[in-house]
């Protein structure tokens, strides 16, 4: 339980440190990138040597590659459902989170097999 | 091309329950990568360091401040709302291959040096993602150039 507490501590205060700096930043394109800062990999990496050691971390840091591009692909989704789509943010968000896991399992998937 | 600098326009802005909101998203879904990683391995819950967990909440806040802005002038500002949160997508697409290279730095280095893992990482990302900006803003500018000059150079042409 207290493992838990403290990565809702550790990866809360994390978080709050890159969106304040984001919302710090002009221009507004620019201030965009601390939306996809590692803050949560920050935290739970710090976690992950602590508990189980670098090999674990390195594991889990391969699997993030996968979960970068699918962030990406994301990111540019939100993007064109705002632009051309003309959703609220909220709804376009929400929506292409479906978008996330389809890329980010459709690849992992895809690399489990060439290997 | 705009300069990057700091603004205190938007905390000023901020209430204190959008802070808090941010707060318990950042901390839920480092609680869930846990929980993840827990019960399905250290592989899987990797995947999810790469969660945008909390872009909903940032994005729905800047159109949030964005329409606030403009009904204090008196418009509407939904639309200049959604543009906003576009732009920051965009902005987060370029983050997101500071993060990939975030993620590579840190699998290559986490077995040599853990400290060499956490501040090459950090460094990579700071770096790829201004790098990655700057080139896309450099390409827009260019762009915007050239089409100026074609427009300019055909009423020239047209005026002939």
């Amino acid at each position: 339980m207290t493992e838990y507490v403290i990565r809702f501590l550790v990866g809360g205060a994390a978080v709050s440190a890159f969106a304040m700096l984001g919302d710090l930043l002009r221009p507004k394109s620019f201030a965009g990138l601390s939306g996809a800062a590692p803050s949560v990999a920050l935290a739970t990496l710090g976690i992950a040597v602590y508990q189980h050691g670098a090999d674990y971390a390195a594991l889990q840091t391969q699997a993030m590659i996968v979960g970068a591009i699918a962030l990406a692909v994301y990111s540019v989704v939100v993007c064109h459902l705002l632009v051309r789509a003309k959703l609220r943010a909220v709804r376009a968000t929400l929506l292409s989170m479906v978008v996330w896991l389809i890329v980010a399992f459709g690849l992992l998937i895809f690399a489990g097999g060439q290997t | 091309m705009t300069p990057i600098r700091f603004s205190s326009s938007s905390l000023r802005e901020g209430r204190w329950y959008e802070y808090l909101i941010r707060f318990a998203l950042g901390g839920a879904a480092t609680v869930f990568t846990g929980l993840v990683s827990s019960r399905y391995g250290a592989f899987i819950g990797g995947l999810f360091l790469a969660l945008p967990a909390i872009f909903c909440a940032t994005a729905t806040l800047i159109e949030k401040h964005e329409i606030r802005r403009k009904r204090e002038a008196g418009l509407a500002g939904e639309r200049r709302g959604q543009m906003a949160a576009a732009v920051d997508s965009a902005g987060a697409a370029l983050g997101a291959i500071g993060m990939l290279a975030f993620a590579i730095v840190f699998s290559l280095t986490a077995e040599i040096s853990i400290a060499a893992a956490f501040t090459g990482a950090s460094f990579a990302w700071l770096v790829i993602s201004m790098a990655a900006w700057y080139v896309r803003r450099k390409a827009r500018s260019v762009r915007r150039v050239r089409t100026e000059q074609e427009g300019s150079g055909s009423s020239i042409r047209r005026s002939r």
